[in-house]
């Protein structure tokens, strides 16, 4: 059915397009409204488009799925995307060179994520992720006069790419086992004769995918970058970026009974726990909200491996429910910071000292960024705590302790931190240097999007049945 | 619907408070003022509209003498569901009455963000109601969880930075990760009793009633007794688990003090009658001997440390945990006797120890100190403060004709049939009362005195506060039977199932409409 095809290709299509429309428009005449025009416009008819799509799902083509995993990712990505691209907005204005090929690069990285989360044959898989990671090495350094920035830049750079290399290794191995790129059709080969240079390639691909994640051993790199990046760049790589390459790591999992043997759960159930201790033990003693941001995304991450490691029963729903409560906690959080950021040149306004008594400023920003981070220590009636009530949900329904043990301790230990900066917002401090958002931050795009962000923590904590309605389109996946 | 006002008027009330600060410092006093009074009276209005008698027990009839409940999450079979009976609309009343002290004894000690303060004030308040009123798990614990956010502003901002470095924002952190990591643990219970019922029933629900029904191996039901019994304990707090307390207490302002004392440590007395006890009634049993330990164990450790303190509220905090002990005991005798004497002690508790808090905040104001070896000699120097003081030491101490004798008493004697050592160490622990008490008063207010200036004595807003608490005081000591009868249908609820089966038809001597005598038949 061609045109089936046609409906759930249409977001990638728009993205691409919007992509190329903006790189064309910049050629004729630089315009910075207009470029984000452009680019809200294309994202905002691709998520159309999605909503679209929902009606002929299933369907798969040779080199992409169509499935509620692949559709909810796409959403979530496109939605964080957009949200970048309007706080990219506020952020650049006081940019002095060249602001509108950030937009460019924004586009790029979403069709790459889109379709690495719907990739099902190795191939699209590579060029999905390489798509996604080459725009970020660019936006990552896209402030170069700033070192920080360009050190970000280099830093992801040459890691990204050794984890590439790692990736394309694990596919070479997987390749020559079973001489098939189809991942479906591989992993039945693989489950018919496991051999050694097999499990190497998961292992080795699993090595890839988890530096992108940042999960623990492969974490390295995830506060420098997050401190470095230009704000709406890190923002990106820690939402669209991060939801992509779990999307596919979720079907990759939960799809195939062979990565469901005991001793790979059994790697990721380690994986999982230290992501979740060291991602929170190294938050302690920070005092930059993004390199906070950056651990506790790693601890997130280790959280949400209890997805995979469970792969059963409540798993593709939590999947689904969490990634969600992650990206809206983290834009509204770094929607914040950029917010902070935007008035003054050089480096982002993350140092903690800047919030020092923002409240009795910006009582409302500030709401945003308490709201934010009680999301993310999962507070009740926010959204965050819906995604640990699941998270914990899916550990007792599989009696699996340690991780359930591992939730709480790291819940608890990131309690403090996440304290420690709420409290930051609401201490009065005469005398401290002041970073500020501009007076009229409220009704700019900008901060109509981090409202709308910080209203949704509230209302989908409140009210969460939309959300587990979205999430449990997915449960069909677990199904091998 | 009027259980969804009682948690949703506050909480408009605190908004009110936020936005009215604009107008100045006085807007928002009121306006809270006014909340809790509105609030106050909804809850006696309640206790004189409603039946709290025992329910028929065919089981045709529900426990609850007033109910709200609508579908919230379907996915889980999560309802928004409250219910009040005797005990809770008794909580909810000393909830309200605590609220309208708090707010008034902040009247002058709280200068800065005046609105801020009583929209986080008000906002603990809601989700204190919240927890006595709902009956779904989920929501209890949505419920257990909020109160804290408010709480920690609450220490956080307008607390003292305070002694020995702890400073206030520590002890609003250790108490905020105290009582949410223990939360979580009783998240994991819950989550483990749901399960348990889903494996047997096919059907989630985290409905009070329904799990109730649940059947669990012995085993598993220890493990999830002990994950809820955890989470309360730190909120109690029983001994080894109580580390945040004196520090929060310590460095709170009064108002948070007041609520501290009165309102949250009862919350957790509160969750193990309702909650703890029915759901698990043979891993409680089994764990009875375990926790009356634990309370004779807080009994001695809160006096002889009491005895110790140089800081007149960690001196307060500490015959906190020593009167929580015996709540602890009396909940865990399984006597219908000593569940009614808890009620009554929680009572008794919340207001000794709130008149104590609003005491040493008003001496505070006076003399810009907590430290007890600045005191001393105030008697005289002070109006009629020493006066009320010296009531509320006595009322701690647990004098006849107060409300702690009569909580005491009870539960001490509905607890020795089942475990009559406990009772005879635990009476040990009154003499302990007795010193400490006498050690308050003698350094506050006897011995020499510090200079012949006499001090600013009580306006008429802090003798109206006073007096308040001492006429509820000397009421409860005197004639408790209103509130006995109002809490005997859940007390005897809770005892039933504490029961073993058989023993069943003993509790269903009283007719409705009845008064359940203070003691129980002879058996």
């Amino acid at each position: 059915m061609p045109f089936a095809v046609i409906t759930a290709y249409l977001p990638l299509i728009m993205v691409a397009a919007t992509a190329v429309a903006v790189l064309l428009g910049i050629a004729w005449r630089r315009d910075h409204t207009v470029t984000v025009a452009v680019s809200v416009l294309g994202l905002g008819l691709a998520l159309v488009a999605q909503a679209f799509a929902w009606r002929v799902i299933p369907l798969h083509t040779l080199l992409l799925e169509f499935d509620g995993l692949a559709l909810l990712a796409g959403l979530l990505i496109l939605a964080s995307t957009l949200a970048c691209a309007i706080l990219s907005h506020a952020y650049l204005e006081s940019f002095h060179e060249r602001r509108e090929e950030f937009y460019v690069l924004l586009l790029c990285a979403a069709a790459g994520g889109m379709v690495l989360a719907a990739s099902r044959h190795l191939a699209s898989l590579f060029i999905g992720l390489e798509l996604l990671s080459m725009p970020l090495y660019g936006m990552l350094a896209y402030a170069f006069h700033e070192q920080r920035s360009l050190e970000a830049g280099i830093k992801y750079l040459i890691l990204s790419a050794a984890a590439s290399a790692f990736l394309l290794f694990g596919m070479a191995l997987l390749y020559a086992q079973t001489g098939e790129l189809r991942i479906d059709v591989l992993m039945a080969s693989l489950n018919q004769s496991e051999g050694v240079w097999g499990l190497a390639g998961i292992g080795l691909m699993l090595v890839g995918l988890g530096f992108k994640l940042s999960v623990v051993p492969f974490h390295l790199w995830t506060p420098d970058v997050y401190e470095g990046g230009p704000g709406p760049a890190t923002t990106f790589l820690a939402t669209a970026s991060k939801v992509a390459v779990f999307a596919l790591l979720m079907r990759l999992m939960l799809s195939t009974p062979v990565l469901q043997s005991e001793w790979l759960r059994a790697v990721l159930t380690v994986l999982a726990l230290a992501s979740m201790l060291v991602g929170n033990l190294l938050a302690l003693t920070q005092s930059n909200l993004k390199r906070i941001l950056g651990y506790s995304s790693i601890a997130h991450f280790g959280y949400l491996l209890t997805v995979l490691v469970v792969a059963d029963g409540l798993a593709a729903e939590t999947g689904g429910v969490y990634l969600i409560t992650y990206v809206l906690s983290t834009l509204a959080a770094f929607g914040v910071v950029i917010l902070v950021s935007n008035t003054a040149g050089g480096e982002d306004a993350a140092a903690l000292h800047y919030y020092r008594g923002l409240f009795w400023r910006r009582p409302y920003l500030t709401a945003v960024l308490t709201v934010a981070m009680l999301s993310l220590a999962g507070i009740p009636a926010t959204v965050g705590f819906i995604g640990k009530f699941y998270l914990i949900a899916l550990g007792v329904e599989s009696q699996r302790w340690w991780l359930v043990g591992g939730i709480l301790l790291g819940s608890a230990i990131g309690l403090y931190y996440y304290l420690r900066v709420t409290i930051t917002l609401f201490m009065a401090q005469p005398g401290m240097r002041r970073r500020d958002a501009s007076d009229d931050w409220g009704v700019r795009a900008g901060g109509l999007v981090v409202l709308g962000v910080a209203g949704l923590v509230i209302l989908l904590g409140i009210y969460p049945t939309p959300m587990i309605e979205l999430a449990r389109l997915l449960s069909g996946i677990g199904m091998p | 619907m009027i259980l969804v006002w009682l948690i949703v008027i506050p909480f408009i009330g605190g908004l009110l408070c936020w936005q009215m600060e604009r107008f100045g410092d006085k807007p928002p006093r009121w306006i809270a003022l006014a909340t809790m009074l509105a609030e106050l009276s909804i809850s006696l209005w309640l206790w004189t509209q409603l039946d709290f008698q025992l329910p028929t027990l065919d089981g045709a009839a529900t426990q609850w003498a007033l109910e709200y409940r609508v579908v919230w999450i379907e996915r889980f079979g999560i309802d928004f569901h409250l219910a009040m009976d005797g005990l809770s609309l008794v909580l909810i009343a000393l909830t309200a009455f605590l609220g309208v002290l708090a707010v008034l004894c902040s009247w002058k000690e709280i200068v800065r963000r005046v609105g801020f303060f009583h929209l986080n004030l008000l906002w603990i308040l809601s989700g204190v109601i919240g927890v006595f009123l709902a009956i779904d798990l989920f929501l209890f614990f949505f419920f257990w969880e909020l109160m804290l956010v408010p709480m920690y502003f609450l220490i956080a901002l307008w607390g003292h930075s305070g002694s020995k470095g702890i400073t206030r924002i520590g002890a609003a952190t250790k108490f905020f990760i105290y009582t949410q990591a223990s939360g979580l643990l009783m998240l994991v219970s819950i989550l483990g009793l749901v399960f348990a019922n889903h494996a047997t029933t096919g059907e989630y629900s985290f409905s009070y009633q329904v799990l109730l029904e649940t059947e669990l191996s012995p085993t598993l039901s220890r493990w999830l007794m002990l994950g809820f019994f955890i989470a309360f304990a730190v909120k109690l707090p029983v001994v080894p688990l109580h580390g945040w307390l004196p520090d929060a207490h310590a460095q709170a302002p009064t108002a948070g003090s007041v609520d501290l004392a009165g309102i949250l440590l009862k919350t957790a007395a509160y969750g193990m009658m309702r909650f703890a006890l029915p759901l698990f009634p043979e891993a409680s049993k089994a764990f009875a001997p375990i926790a009356m330990g634990l309370g004779l164990l807080g009994v001695y450790y809160g006096a002889v440390l009491a005895c110790g303190q140089q800081n007149v509220k960690r001196f307060i905090a500490y015959t906190s945990i020593a009167h929580m002990g015996f709540v602890l005991i009396g909940i865990y005798s399984g006597s219908t006797l000593a569940l009614q004497g808890v009620v009554i002690l929680m009572l008794a508790h919340a207001f000794s120890a709130a008149g104590l808090f609003v005491l040493s905040g008003q001496l505070y104001e006076r003399l810009n100190t907590r430290e007890l070896g600045k005191m001393g000699g105030l008697w005289g120097r002070l109006g009629s403060l020493p006066g009320f003081w010296l009531f509320f030491i006595a009322a701690s101490l647990g004098i006849p004709a107060t409300a702690n004798f009569v909580g005491e008493f009870m539960v001490l004697f509905g607890t020795f049939p089942t475990a009559p050592w406990v009772v005879v160490i635990a009476s040990v622990g009154l003499v302990l009362a007795a010193i400490y008490s006498l050690i308050l008063m003698q350094r506050v207010h006897y011995g020499p005195p510090r200079s012949k200036t006499p001090l600013k004595g009580l306006d008429a807003r802090e003798f109206a506060m006073m007096l308040s608490i001492v006429a509820l005081l000397l009421w409860l000591g005197i004639y408790p039977q209103p509130v006995l009868d109002t809490t005997a249908a859940a007390m005897h609820e809770v005892q039933r199932l504490f029961e073993p089966p058989g023993a069943l038809v003993l509790g269903v001597q009283a007719a409705p409409g009845a008064v359940i005598p203070l003691m129980p038949e002879a058996r």
